[in-house]
């Protein structure tokens, strides 16, 4: 995947950051909605970008491969030139001010997080639950050995309670999914979050896409 | 295994995408490789390079180890079951484990049946060194697929081989007329399904890591460059001089695979990588990937 120079980039564009993890799965929702997302891997690729999404995988490896090449200072300086940021799963983890246990990452919403908080992958599961503010129709929600979001400071908005743990907040410049919208037929969050990042999404899609499968990704991937 | 909790353990593997598992022996080679950015890490008693030069019989490692190991961690688990042997695999889930690799680094315990995966719901990763392969492992339920290459050699030419050969294999099925798939999956003794779903997809439907004689942060990088999605290095890292640079440069070599300024800085300063073994100067019934079919 090569990105183009910023000035021949069309609208509307958000970005995933691309160090490791389900950055597919991201590119293959937001292509649903008629946005075309941007894989991230350098500081030069974040310039004019309205949005990030920071994906699902293991937040350790992305910590050290955001250091390493300085694309942490250049997301915290974009996130305060106004690009919004929202993390499912790891990318939650990168978000949170607190990690149980560790260092925090970019620490951008006043919350704490525990990793991997469920157990093994035998505990990962799947659940449906409203998130009133994202749609009003019930959402499929996939935790793949998912963190937990504990508590969170004044100015975090929770958009879901789930039994012991919240699994979603948003802040004005953030929004943070401890599950995968993106392994679901659910755009819901894709859309939810390009708006909040003043795009237009295409109208007439369905919220709960017949054509997504698990193996939707793939077609990103074909052996040529 | 009911096609819910299968959707999980395929999308799991789908999120190491990019990403770099480890072989450890100890709980400090474990934080180690954690610290180094792996995403999972593979716990055993020994190395496949100390498997090969011991010889003898290779077996599941201790669960005590397996434990430490899993306590001392939060990235995700693997541990090797021998190939056929079922009860392994039982141990490994009840041991709660994250991935079971059903490995042919290990002594076989069944020459004519690998392990019904669809038993289990804790998922599997396969090796292959073809399609076929590949896709005889997908219907026994893996959930994951990696080349075999020959591992413990720090050499990576049978990765290679087996990478180019799926993708070969892959192209050929793509390009021909449906009629002649049945007899393209006959006499490859590829499950007609499985292949018909390749067709569909044009590529393998489950996540494909590299494994097997990967030793440098170039290797790591060629393999992704022929369309692997991640990569497992095993006697590379903690076989070489200085294992915890090394990892940091395999993961980093990984995660900007197409970019070779960035791949020659992962290579700089990593100090001695394992020493290599000739294939062609390892007796016939010392090579690994013959094991299992």
């Amino acid at each position: 995947m090569n990105p183009s120079k910023p000035s021949t980039r069309p609208e509307p564009v958000l970005g995933v950051l691309d160090l490791q993890g389900g950055v597919l799965e991201h590119l293959d929702h937001l292509e649903r909605l008629g946005i075309r997302g941007l894989p991230v891997k350098s500081p030069e690729d974040l310039s004019g970008l309205k949005g990030l999404i920071l994906p699902g995988g293991e937040s350790t490896c992305m910590s050290r491969l955001l250091r390493i090449f300085g694309v942490d200072e250049a997301i915290r300086r974009e996130y305060r030139k106004g690009m919004k940021i929202w993390g499912t799963c790891a990318g939650t983890i990168l978000l949170a001010a607190r990690v149980r246990g560790e260092t925090s990452h970019l620490g951008l919403i006043d919350m704490e997080v525990e990793r991997n908080s469920f157990g093994s992958q035998l505990d990962s599961f799947t659940a449906t639950a409203v998130v009133p503010s994202v749609s009003p129709d019930p959402l499929p929600l996939t935790f793949i050995r998912s963190p937990k979001i504990l508590e969170v400071g004044e100015g975090v908005n929770i958009l879901l309670r789930m039994n012991d743990f919240i699994a979603a907040v948003e802040t004005p410049g953030t929004l943070a999914t401890v599950f995968h919208p993106e392994l679901t037929g659910s755009t819901a969050f894709h859309r939810y979050f390009a708006v909040k990042c003043g795009l237009c999404p295409a109208p007439d899609v369905p919220a709960l896409d017949p054509g997504w499968s698990r193996t939707s990704w793939t077609r990103h991937v074909r052996v040529r | 295994m009911d096609e819910k909790r299968y959707e999980l353990n395929v999308q799991l593997a789908q999120m190491l995408k990019g990403g770099v598992i480890m072989d450890v022996t100890t709980v400090e080679q474990a934080r180690i490789a954690e610290e180094a950015g792996a995403v999972a890490v593979m716990a055993l008693e020994r190395v496949p390079a100390d498997i090969r030069a011991q010889g003898g019989v290779a077996r599941m490692s201790e669960p005590g180890l397996i434990r430490q190991i899993k306590q001392s961690v939060s990235i995700p688990v693997m541990a090797k079951a021998r190939i056929g042997h079922f009860v392994e695999a039982q141990l490994l889930e009840t041991l709660k484990i994250d991935y079971i690799d059903e490995s042919e680094v290990l002594t076989p315990a069944d020459e004519e049946c690998h392990i019904d995966k669809t038993k289990f719901s804790i998922p599997f990763v396969c090796g292959a060194r073809n399609l076929a392969e590949a896709l005889r492992r997908i219907a026994e339920g893996a959930a994951m697929i990696r080349t075999k290459g020959e591992a413990g050699t720090g050499n990576v030419v049978e990765a290679v081989r087996h990478m180019r050969t799926m993708n070969r294999e892959i192209r050929q099925l793509l390009n021909m007329p449906l009629e002649e798939v049945t007899g393209f999956c006959k006499v490859n003794g590829m499950p007609y399904e499985q292949a018909l779903k390749v067709r569909e997809l044009g590529r393998l439907p489950v996540v494909n890591f590299a494994a097997g004689g990967l030793a440098t942060p170039a290797d790591a990088a060629l393999m992704m460059q022929l369309g692997c999605d991640g990569v497992f290095v095993g006697s590379g890292i903690f076989k070489s001089s200085n294992p915890a640079v090394r990892a940091r440069g395999i993961v980093k070599a990984t995660a900007f695979f197409n970019d070779p300024e960035k791949i020659l800085e992962a290579s700089l300063g990593l100090g001695e990588a394992m020493p290599g073994l000739e294939i062609a100067q390892i007796p016939a019934d010392k090579l690994l990937a013959g094991r299992g079919w």
